[in-house]
């Protein structure tokens, strides 16, 4: 069985976001992770690994600069078998449809059985990139996995919703997106950092990937960045304590009326 | 001559530091208070590979450099000197002798599972009668033709890991000879002893200062009947390879009084950046300020020295003088900086909510054990004037 899990480098948001005079983020300022969805989606494949290590494989795939290089090693010091490195110059400012085309152009190249993505990236936050990929290489999709059971030539996935859950069955090959919560992903370990820069890194351009030079980069992209702000701090608010149910509806109705909202 | 890490040893930097900060840092406070061994701790170093990193993947480690392991040291000291030191004693003093001077049949029964972290190891030489003299050790170990079996019989105290360990390396005298001017000398031998063995028990717990989760127990031999294949290098050379251990030990030592002093430091820096007097921050003001200068110019200059004595271990047969230096002067360091960074953060300091007085207790031992500041200026001032 062949997993691809695809993850992705973003700053980390931990720390407070920063931006370029002209809006765009600061990367260099801040530190960067794996996207803590990607993540979890790759703790899901790796544990579908320890159940039948000598059978199934697991490669990371990433989209980014040279530097998002680290991303795979790291993955691969969790576990995964090999990385593989999309970038080239021309694949620059893409959006989340040229993001996911390059990436269904790297895949179209490749073996799998199942695709992991995360759901989305705390970058972006557009959770798109996954469902597109599926779309591009028609594949079913099966998004907010909270649950990976594999079966034969099935999965069955527990789908999470804010209200409830849904139980999905489906033939492989398919896609899965992953929430964070999914696992507590594992962390890497010495000898496998060291195992991991020992092997090399695929790296793809442009010329390996099956897609039109209409879908990739900048000009590849439908998206136009308008602006980009930090969020804005908000007020304190204000706290009451109230002492029965309806003195707090009254204290709410007040509150509501003085700013004309009913 | 290269003063940068590579990326590998970044990367397991990182590792480690994210393991102290999510895993150990948590638990400090508590262990401290309660003088609890942190055994879910163990387990969870146990899973990712933290108990044998520097053993050949062949035995069941992670294969990496002296220089690795001593960062996790580090790290861990940062948030913990009671974690640390278990890693430090269960690596530098029971896994490396075995894997310096064990059979390959030793290697298999008893580095791999240490190595795997599935057994926890120790190392005994001090007793309650000989520390920095450790020739005047009293425990014996007599071979009895018989039943091939070696006898021991004395005590060993002040032993970290004790009780809590699976797997001890013991040094006993086995022999007594005469030396030119007629005196006597014992010689020592040393032992793979698994706790369980009969006639082989603990007495006290110490209670100790600092590193206060660290198991110090006291052990005893009483007719403690060990099998003849446990006898670990050759016999009579027990007090030279103890003393080749050490100084390896003495590196690990010199990584948690290292991670001590940082660990004090990082905390301070970000106290007086928020602790104000006299309407104004206290790191506004000059005397803050040139401690914090000084206090981390004392901790680069310990880590140049403690990477450069886990350098060389990795590239040198002997490397006694650059341990010594490095343990010497990373234990002074911490004390050093520990002790001011609770006089910065004032009573706050004093208070164990704040964690820096906990690290300057936990600083103190560095000085002591795996040979006291006094013997590393022996051993230093020795090489100088052979």
């Amino acid at each position: 069985m062949k997993i691809v899990v695809c993850i992705k480098q973003v700053p980390d948001t931990a720390g407070g976001v920063k931006f370029n005079p002209d809006g765009t983020l600061d990367r260099a300022a801040m530190l960067a992770i794996m996207n803590p969805d990607d993540k979890a989606g790759l703790e899901a494949a790796l544990r579908i690994k320890d159940a039948d290590p000598e059978n199934v494989k697991v490669t990371a795939v990433t989209m980014g600069l040279p530097k998002a290089d680290a991303v795979l090693r790291e993955a691969m010091a969790m576990g995964a078998d090999d990385g593989l490195l999309i970038t080239d110059r021309v694949l620059g400012g893409a959006d989340t449809w040229a993001t996911s085309s390059t990436i269904a152009g790297a895949l179209k190249n490749m073996e799998y059985d199942l695709i992991i993505t995360g759901r989305q990236a705390i970058d972006g936050d557009t959770a798109q990139v996954g469902p597109q990929i599926a779309e591009h290489l028609g594949l079913p999709v099966i998004s907010y996995a909270r649950e990976i059971q594999v079966e034969g030539d099935s999965v069955i996935v527990k789908r999470q919703f804010d209200d409830g859950y849904m139980m999905v069955k489906a033939k492989m090959p398919c896609l899965i997106t992953a929430l964070a919560e999914l696992n507590d992903p594992r962390y890497m370990t010495p000898g496998g950092i060291f195992d991991a820069f020992a092997k090399e890194i695929t790296v793809w351009g442009r010329d390996k990937l099956d897609v039109d030079d209409s879908n990739i980069g900048l000009k590849g992209s439908p998206t136009k960045i308008a602006k980009a702000s930090d969020k804005v701090a908000k007020g304190k608010g204000t706290v009451v304590t109230p002492d029965s149910p309806q003195e707090a509806a009254d204290a709410i109705a007040a509150a509501l009326a003085e700013k004309n909202i009913i | 001559m290269d003063f940068q890490l590579d990326k590998q040893h970044e990367m397991a930097r990182d590792l480690f530091r994210q393991f102290a900060e999510t895993e150990v840092k948590p638990l400090a406070i508590e262990v401290d208070e309660t003088e609890k061994f942190p055994r879910e701790t163990v387990t969870k170093m146990q899973k990712y590979g933290f108990m044998g990193i520097p053993v050949p993947k062949e035995y069941g480690g992670q294969g990496c450099d002296p220089l690795t392991y001593i960062m996790c040291v580090e790290e861990l000291a940062k948030v913990c000197g009671t974690t640390s030191v278990i890693v430090s004693a269960h690596t530098s003093l029971c896994i490396d002798p075995i894997m310096t001077y064990g059979t390959e049949e030793q290697k298999q029964k008893y580095l791999v599972p240490l190595a795997k972290g599935e057994k926890l190891g120790a190392f005994a030489l001090t007793e309650p009668g000989a520390g920095t003299d450790a020739q005047g050790a009293q425990t014996k170990a007599v071979f009895d033709e018989e039943t091939q079996e070696w006898v021991l019989n004395g005590s060993k105290c002040f032993i970290t890991n004790g009780k809590e360990a699976d797997i001890y390396i013991i040094i006993a005298y086995t022999d007594i000879v005469e030396d030119k001017r007629g005196r006597k000398q014992k010689r020592f031998s040393t032992f793979i002893v698994e706790k369980g063995t009969p006639g082989f028990t603990f007495g006290v717990k110490e209670k100790k200062m600092g590193i206060r989760g660290s198991a110090t127990y006291e052990l005893i031999f009483q007719d403690c009947r060990i099998p003849k294949d446990n006898l670990l290098g050759v016999r009579g050379k027990g007090f030279a390879n103890a003393m080749h251990t050490l100084d390896g030990g003495r590196i690990g030592i010199a990584a948690q009084a290292l991670g001590l002093a940082e660990g004090a430091l990082d905390r301070t820096v970000a106290y007086v950046k928020e602790r104000k007097q006299f309407g104004r921050s206290i790191a506004q003001f000059q005397n803050t300020q040139f401690q914090l200068a000084n206090m981390a110019t004392q901790i680069e200059a310990a880590r140049l020295l403690v990477y450069k004595a886990a350098e060389a271990k990795r590239t040198q047969k002997s490397y006694s003088v650059e341990a010594a230096q490095a343990k010497l002067f990373a234990a002074e360091t911490a004390m050093d900086v520990t002790t001011k960074c609770v006089q910065l953060m004032g009573g706050y300091g004093y208070i164990r909510e704040y964690e820096v007085e906990r690290m300057m207790r936990d600083a103190k031992i560095t000085e002591i054990y795996e040979g006291t500041s006094e013997v590393q200026r022996m051993v230093i001032s020795g090489a100088l004037l052979k």
